[in-house]
Formats: C-alpha cells, structure tokens, sequence
C-alpha cells in the first residue's frame, strides 16, 4: 500500500515537472475579443511568459488592390472607405490626392478645409473608438460607453455631411461630393464646445487611474531605433519618443498653416503610446477649431469639367455640362501615364498611396501602405518577455484595424 | 527634383555610377532605377550616409506578360531627420524574380517582402520567412499578376 502511494505521488511529480519544463504552443484568436477583428497569434508560453508570438493574418482579404486594377478610378473611392473602417476618411483622402497628384489638379480652398476638418474629427472619432477597447481589453468597461457617445456625434456630423456613417466617399478626385449642409458649422461649433469637457472627465478615469498605469507602464517596450527600423508610424512612432508627424513634416491640405503641437512621449511603452492618443485628441480638436473659423464660401470643386461630376443644377440647364457628366460616368477620365506615392498622417500613423498609371481611365497598379499592417509587424518585438496577459494590452496599445491590414 | 534631392542622386553616382540606371523626376517625386545587383549597397549607404532611416513602403508591380523586364519593386525611403522621400526602384525579368532582401537593412522589409512574394511571385533571397502571408498557404498562382483573372481559375473552397 505504502509502495504504490509513493509511486502515484512519483508519477505525479515527474508529470509536473515536465509541465513545468515543456513549452506550450497558444493559439489566440482568431475570435478571441482583444484582437480587434480576426486576428490570430501563434505565442509559444513557458507558463506564463511569452517566449515567440508570431501573428497570423489574411482572414479578411478580400483583394482590393486587384479590384483597383477593374474599376475607374472614381470608382476606387468605395473601396477605400471599407479598409481601415475606423478611418475612412483618412483613406477618401490619401487615395483622391495620389490621383490629383497625377492629374495636376488645383483645389480650391474651401474644399480643403473641409478636408481636414472631416479628417481631424474622423481622427478623433478613431481614437475614441481606441480608447474604448483599449480600455475594455484591459477590464475597464466604463470608458468604453463615453467613448463611443463622443464617436456617435461625430458619426452624425459626417452622416450630415455625406450621408454615410461608417462608409462617407465623401472626398472625391477634384473636391468634394457636396457642400456642408445647412446648420453644420453650429452643430460642430457645439460639439467642439461639450467634447474637451467631456474628454476631460473619461480621460481621468483612466489617467488617473492605479490599476491602469500598473498595467500599461513598462509593458511593450520598443526602442527608439527599433520603432524607427521597424517602420513604426503615427502615434506609435511617437510613443517611442520620435518627433514626426506627416501634418507638419510633409504638409498637405494646407496643415502647415495651422496651428498645433505634436504630442511626444519618451517611455517607448504602452502608457506613453496611450498619452500621445490622448493629447493628440484634444490637438484634432484645436484643429477643427480653426478650420472652421476659416470656413468661406466659395467653390468646392476644381475647376476640371472633364474629371470632376458637374453640379445636378448646371445639368438642368446646360448641355456640355450633361454630355460630360455622361462621359465621366460612362467611360471615366484619361489619367496621364506615371507613378506617385503619397502619404498622409492617418489616425494610426502613415498611409501611404502607391499610384501608377499607364494613360487609361483605370489605375494599373494601386498599392496602399497600411499604418495598421507595419505597426503589427512589429509586434512579436514587443510581447518578447512579457505575459500573456500583456499581449492583450500591446495589442490595443497599437491600435490595428484588421480591415487595412488584411486588404 | 529639388536641391535636397538632387544631392542624394550626385552623391548615389559619385559613390558608383554603375548603381544609377536611370533617374525620373515627376510630380515632385524622384525615382532612381538601381540594378538588382546593386539595390542592397545602395539602400545601405543611403541609411547610413544620407539618413534615409526608414523604409516607410515597399510594393511590387507587374508591367503585364507581354513585357520585359515584366516585374518592379518600389522601394519607398523616407527619413525621420530630413523628411525627404526617395523611391529606388528595381526590375526584375518573368524568368527569373530574384532579388535580395532588405531585411538586413531594415526590419520592416520582412512583412512587406513576404506580401510582395505572396502577390507576385518575387523571390527575396535571404529573406528569413518567405511565406505567403494575407492568401492561405495553399493558394495556387500569384493573385496580382496581370495574368491571373480577378475571380480565380476556380471558386476558392475552404475544405
């Protein structure tokens, strides 16, 4: 009796110790919630530590950049809207700029900003969506339902504008779809009144927050020349105490006459890439501040019959005006041959529009530079060392939206 | 091509005027064509000499299989002290899309060199994973080669 109990007990210990020297291969996602989509990571745990993490992606690859190659150039505005979901007016405009950069096209100046009015509250609207998640990821639910009542206004300014919440296709090659309707500047002019207030109060609930700097400081640290070398952008570039931002560094749309700081922090870790998000919200909405201070009446399309959709009123009343509308939809506009390459500062960093053309009214190579897609890349640098708890918050702290990266 | 970057094309042929093919300057972007063999040295001493520190996009073409050379890569420098851009640019012939990686130069060449093989079929020599990335691992053909019909040779079946 005495023999076989210490057996059993034997058998169990060398059981534990082979649990305890084996490493175990973790399959996260592609369903699990903190991916942010479908995500999927192959982390090779010794207990709780990660030793590897190597991230799987494709699940939504629905093949735009082929589908460019089919459409019109006009036609490709749509497609962008459904990349980074989150952002779709950051990519309305990284896409229309690359082809007027082709087409040399002139835009006037209220059509310019509006572009960066709508892109800076479509910043904010992203980051507030960011900052909801990130927070639930991490078991803070409250921050999530302020978040997303900031974003729901913000929705409604665009829905206003475009008629579209999520997929607006606001920003066209040459301008604008249409001008802001009646009433907009007040109903932006109270939002912009109510949200730093707002921001204010959700924000401390997480800034100020014990549970919260435990969990995100130094957590996911990348190094400064790492984050450079690993093509890092945007705020998580900024997080690792780089000072670049395209609005000011490469302006366009006319940023570099506007008036804002680029938020820096130096810990290269979760906490400092959650600061720069959050002080960058309160820059954006600086920003709209001034645009619509300088909103003046005017055209809000280039000058470009051939290019840009005529108005439905001079349709009424002039026939070339109808006859080109007929050829713009029909058969679209001659793009002169060449290649461009244009970047914006998107809410998650650089998005970049490679553009070649051979003469014809559809693009012959379209490729886009998703923030999204080379931020992750650099994740298993990050979670190396850390727990599997901490991935989670990696993750958010990168703030990926699978739809761009996926493409 | 302004001052900054008329510098950068000097110093690029004064290093080895066997690196520069041929330079194109339009929309205010330059475009430097470098010879396969070349493109490694040549991204190494931009990065080092000239502060071209990140390698903000790389993305392959395909000119269509009536041309040749039929392929290209882009590679997209930009610099985090200067803020210029420059495009390097390589083609590669149908027969043989061999080009080395740049993962050795920077980190992030990883991930866009395996979308570019994914996509096109260009091998990355040196490259430590070249794997199919966004199509599954079982996917026949290179989707975005001018050849490949934009709905497939067959409906893609998940079994």
């Amino acid at each position: 009796m005495m023999e076989t109990v210490a057996e059993n007990s034997q058998a169990a210990e060398n059981v534990l110790d082979n649990a305890l020297e084996s490493e175990m291969t973790l399959s996260m996602g592609p369903q699990h919630p903190s991916t942010h989509g479908v995500l999927r990571l192959d982390l090779r745990l010794d207990g709780e530590l990660v030793l590897k993490a190597v991230p799987d992606i494709g699940y939504l690859h629905t093949g735009m950049e082929k589908l460019f190659e089919y459409k019109k150039y006009q036609q490709g505005i749509v497609i962008t809207d459904r990349m980074d979901y989150l952002n779709p007016l950051g990519n309305n405009l990284a896409y229309v700029m690359a082809a007027e950069k082709l087409l040399g096209l002139e835009i006037p100046e209220r059509a310019q900003v509006i572009r960066v009015l709508f892109c800076e509250l479509q910043r904010i609207a992203s980051h507030m969506v960011w900052l909801g998640t990130h927070g639930l990821d991490l078991g803070a639910m409250s921050p999530f339902f302020y978040c997303f009542r900031q974003r729901e206004k913000i929705l409604n300014l665009i829905e206003a504008a475009s008629g579209g919440r999520m997929t607006p296709s606001y920003f066209r090659i040459g301008g604008l779809m249409m001008d802001l309707p009646a009433g907009f500047t007040e109903r932006c002019k109270q939002f912009l009144d109510d949200f730093p207030e707002a921001m204010e109060t959700f924000d401390t609930l997480l800034t100020g927050n014990t549970i919260w700097h435990s969990r995100t400081k130094g957590i996911g640290i990348i190094s400064r020349e790492d984050a450079i070398s690993w093509g890092l952008t945007g705020p998580c570039l900024r997080g690792s105490g780089v000072d670049l931002d395209l609005r000011r560094d490469n302006p366009y749309s006319g940023y570099e006459t506007y008036d804002f700081e680029v938020p820096v922090e130096h810990d290269c870790d979760v906490w400092a890439r959650y600061m720069v998000r959050i002080r960058e919200c309160y820059e954006s909405a600086k920003i709209v501040r001034q645009a619509l201070e300088r909103l003046k009446p005017g055209p809000i399309k280039a000058n470009a019959p051939k290019i840009v959709l005529p108005d439905r009123d001079d349709m009424r009343k002039h026939m070339d005006s109808l006859i080109h509308h007929f050829l713009i939809v029909a058969e679209g506009f001659n793009v002169p041959p060449g290649e461009v390459y244009h970047a914006i500062e998107a809410s998650k960093g650089e998005l970049g529009v490679y553009m070649k053309s051979n003469g014809g009214p559809k693009p012959e190579r379209v490729h886009f530079r998703g923030p999204s897609f080379v931020n992750l890349s650099a994740l298993p640098e990050m979670v190396k060392g850390e727990m599997v708890a901490d991935v989670v918050a990696v993750i958010g702290s990168l703030d990926i939206v699978l739809g761009e990266i996926d493409r | 091509m302004t001052e900054k970057l008329q510098t950068f094309v000097d110093a690029l042929k004064q290093k080895d005027p066997a690196w520069v093919l041929d330079v194109v300057s339009a929309h205010g972007e330059t475009t430097v064509f470098v010879g396969r063999e070349n493109i490694i040295d040549a991204c190494i001493f931009l990065r080092d000499e000239h502060h071209f520190d990140m390698l903000a996009d790389l993305c392959g073409g395909d000119l269509g299989p009536e041309e040749d050379p039929r392929f290209f890569v882009n590679y997209h420098l930009f610099s985090t002290t200067h803020h210029s851009r420059l495009r390097l640019k390589v083609f590669l012939p149908e027969d043989d899309p061999k080009v080395a990686s740049a993962t050795s130069v920077w980190k992030t060449a990883n991930w866009h060199e395996r979308e570019t093989y994914d996509f096109f079929g260009i091998i990355f020599e040196g490259h430590p994973d070249l794997r199919r990335i966004l199509l599954p691992s079982d996917f026949d053909g290179f989707a975005l080669r001018k050849d490949y019909p934009l709905r497939g040779y067959e409906p893609y079946s998940l079994n």
